[in-house]
């Protein structure tokens, strides 16, 4: 079946999260991806824990090949004057050119986006850095985690008693490749009309700051006023948080806001006593309480299990939902339904759940090829197919270590 | 770039986003309300704390870049309106629940007929189909369902959600996505299709493959860890936020050869003032294994160092990251992010004109720098502000018809 990017190549320097996951979309969706790695330094989320069988391999990391399904693999060494003429040829094959390099990398192998528009005219270079290709903190070292601390994420995360909480992981990784995708498809689009490529400078801080974008204009307008830490408040709404329920750090959200569902929500909950009390009847009453008000739902949470919860709400017409885990999602039916996971034959890891295509299209849905690609699988498949090299001239670059 | 490519875009707060980033790249996005002004407007802030329809900082940020008319869909002028406008569009892009679309005779299937090659475009909380497609929006009820919180929070209390709502925002970025990737598709071969975006889906990618890993490889489901972070070894916790004297900022004892780098540069610093312990200088930054450290490793590293960091404040600490490159950062405020001199340097604040409110208003600015597109922000239109535009002028509706429809409450 077809696939939106079917044909479309792209060449992809992009290592840990940020590029792979940008390339990730052109890959689940039909474009041929061909990652690059060095033989002694690999994507680093190959070394990352946690390992098949409890064995670090580079090829053993659960981490790296969730995040890199439908990827041809190859190792190439751009320090070795020929690697850099291979990568070269890439270029000249590919559509499209992915990184998030630290700015300056790129340009080094004089592969920044003046020189791959001499070897490729209409190329798409898509850089997405922790702030971006100028400006004087450009060249800054961080991570995702890092940077959700200084677009202020970590500022409005947290109960109001204690101190900023973090996201799990890099929160910024996640929203600049959604950016990064629009902007690519975008791009395409353009360069079907128009013959023209481009360069997309994708800073992670600043696709992140709009997410923030209301909370920046409050700042702007409102004389600088700053959102505090609200736990799980709601200024419009109450009850309003995560109810603790039936078994270990089980939880379910409850959240109520109208008249009309705060009546559902004491019907659902059998209309004890106590939700009869005339400073719950508004909402502006049930703010005030809120902390009481807390606490009475969370004794009846505490007697059914998360999911009852959810579905006794739901069915009410009330906002529910539970605190679901990383097992959660493998099993729930609506992200099953969904293809969340693609379970893939690897070759060192089994049967393993590759992350799937956020994207559900109807005519031309994401279609799993390949698993992750091990360290330099590919690399002579690259070379003699995509790039059409002649066995000896592979075979001579081989032992020069220009794949090294 | 997306220039002559018009879009009808029907959604709620669920799905702003998504018009909105079309509308940054150029299309024409046409934000239909109903009559009297969409609901979003209700959300707040509001500029002055004025809570007002033409005054919502929500719709302002999101709505940015769109036209706007007004259209009760639910009566049957509204539906022939939409038909003709349909057929005048390239994309409509909706956020009601799932089957509501179809259920008007207006959803993919009929208005496929009417302009072959659309792309219609569905946000709802958790798919188009399955059990619980139908279940009531909140954004706590998805940051709990996608996964989010489970990971957030402290361990002795409520999983936590961020405080401002973002499970929209991830599903009207994928929703761009989804609709530009089928616009595309369309350039190559004429055919439109469905894009079906679920608020969860799109959420569980903040968790990403390294939680799926621990759990499926090694039966650890790693869960929240207050101002620290988990997931070196299993049970190892390591401190990311730390008290200075006047904020937080967030640091992490990173291992590799970055790492190594930054940590040999606080043991430096430290050092230079006598706050480094004999411990800390015989460590090997540049062999140091992460996952062979213990808790007990790692808790007597960091309590030099969160000693260290009280006695300073966040500015002299990012000042100190940048000069001394050590991979620390502040836990920023708005202030700190409007001072930038990053983001100022990167001209990443826009001013955008408010006629109405007699003012101009600083503005998060362009989200990428498109070599060929410079991106521009035009105010949230007003309720219906273009009505004349698109009724009059292009569908050709007499004043006399606009009126009655008016008066009818179907514009």
């Amino acid at each position: 079946m077809a696939c939106v990017f079917d044909g479309i190549k792209v060449l992809d320097f992009g290592w840990i999260l940020v590029g792979p996951q940008i390339s990730g979309y052109l890959a689940r969706h039909g474009a041929t991806i061909v990652k690059v790695e060095a033989l002694n330094r690999p994507d680093s989320v190959r070394l990352s824990a946690p390992f098949k069988d409890r064995m670090p391999g580079q090829n053993r990391s659960g981490y790296f090949a969730g995040l890199n399904p439908n990827k041809y693999g190859m190792t190439l060494n751009l320090k070795h004057p020929k690697g850099l003429e291979v990568a070269k040829k890439l270029v000249a094959w590919a559509d499209i050119v992915t990184e998030n390099f630290a700015p300056g990398v790129m340009e080094g192998w004089g592969l920044d986006y003046e020189g791959l528009k001499k070897i490729k005219p209409d190329i798409i270079m898509i850089r997405s850095s922790n702030q971006g290709q100028t400006g004087p903190q450009a060249h800054r070292r961080g991570f995702g985690i890092l940077l959700a601390s200084q677009v202020g994420f970590n500022a409005v995360t947290g109960w109001p008693d204690r101190g900023p909480n973090t996201s799990y992981l890099g929160y910024t990784d996640f929203i600049a490749p959604r950016f990064a995708a629009a902007a690519v498809s975008a791009a395409l689009i353009h360069r079907k009309r128009t013959g023209k490529g481009q360069c997309l400078d994708v800073s992670q801080a600043e696709t992140a700051l709009h997410f923030l974008a209301p909370v920046i204009l409050d700042y702007t307008v409102n004389q600088h006023r700053e959102w505090e830490r609200a736990g799980n408040a709601s200024p419009y709404s109450a009850p309003h948080g995560a109810y603790p329920c039936q078994g270990e750090d089980s939880w379910c959200a409850i959240s109520v806001t109208t008249d009309e569902e705060w009546r559902a929500f004491c019907r659902a909950i059998g209309n004890p006593a106590w939700t009869q009390r005339p400073e719950f009847a508004t909402l502006i009453g049930r703010k005030k309480n809120e902390d009481e008000l807390n606490e009475l739902v969370g004794r009846w949470t505490v007697d059914h299990t998360s999911r009852e919860v959810m579905m006794l709400l739901q069915g009410a017409g009330v906002s529910a939902g539970v605190v679901q885990n990383t097992k959660d999602l493998l099993e729930d039916p609506q992200l099953k339904l969904r293809d969340y996971v693609w379970y893939l034959e690897h070759d060192e890891l089994g049967q393993y759940p590759h992350m799937g295509p956020y994207i559900k299209l109807s005519r031309t849905p994401a279609q799993p090829r390949m698993p992750a690609p091990n360290l330099g699988q590919h690399t002579e498949l690259v070379c003699r197919e995509f790039l059409g090299m002649p066995d000896e001239e592979f075979t001579q670059l081989l032992v020069e270590g220009v794949f090294d | 770039m997306l220039d002559g490519i018009r879009v009808l875009d029907l959604t709620d707060d669920k799905g702003y986003l998504c018009g909105r980033i079309l509308g940054d790249m150029g299309a024409d996005v046409i934000k239909i309300e109903r009559p009297g002004g969409d609901p979003g407007r209700s959300l707040g802030p509001f500029y002055h704390d004025i809570p007002h329809e033409e005054r919502s900082l929500y719709w302002f940020a999101y709505n940015a870049n769109k036209r706007s008319i007004t259209l009760n869909l639910e009566s049957a002028d509204g539906r022939e309106l939409f038909r003709k406008l349909a057929a005048g569009a390239d994309a409509v892009i909706e956020s009601f629940s799932p089957g509501f679309m179809d259920g008007l005779g207006l959803g993919y299937n009929v208005l496929s007929k009417i302009k072959p090659g659309i792309i219609f475009t569905s946000i709802s909380p958790f798919g188009q189909e399955g059990p619980y497609s139908q279940f009531k929006y909140s954004d706590i009820a998805l940051m709990a369902m996608g996964g989010y919180m489970y990971t957030c929070g402290e361990p002795d209390r409520p999983p936590l959600r961020i405080a401002f709502p973002q499970s929209p925002m991830f599903a009207g970025v994928e929703a761009a996505s989804g609709t530009l990737m089928a616009l595309y598709h369309r350039e190559m071969t004429g055919e439109g299709q469905v894009v079906d975006i679920s608020l969860e889906h799109s959420l569980t990618g903040t968790s990403s493959s390294l939680v799926t890993a621990w759990w499926y490889l090694e039966g650890v489901i790693l869960s929240r860890v207050g101002q620290y972070r988990a997931g070196l070894g299993a049970g190892i916790k390591q401190r990311q936020m730390w008290p200075c004297r006047d904020g937080w900022v967030s640091f992490q004892i990173y291992g590799g050869a970055m790492g190594a780098k930054a940590n040999k540069a606080l043991l430096q610093w430290m050092d230079s003032e006598g706050c480094a312990t004999d411990h800390l200088k015989g460590i090997d930054w540049d062999n140091m294994d992460m996952s062979k450290l213990t808790q007990d490793d790692m808790d007597k590293m960091e309590q030099p160092i969160g000693v260290f960091l009280l006695r300073y404040t966040k500015a002299e600490l990012e000042e100190a990251a940048l000069t001394k490159d050590i991979m620390l950062y502040p836990v920023n405020t708005m202030a700190d992010i409007l001072n930038s001199p990053q983001l100022k340097a990167r001209n990443f604040w826009m001013d955008v004109e408010h006629p109405e409110l007699g003012a101009s208003i600083v503005y998060p600015g362009e989200w990428a720098k498109l070599s060929d597109y410079p991106m521009k922000i035009r105010r949230a239109p007003l309720i219906g502000e273009h009505n004349a535009d698109i009724y009059k002028q292009e569908l050709g509706l007499s004043d006399v018809e606009l009126s009655a429809l008016k008066q009818a409450r179907v514009i």
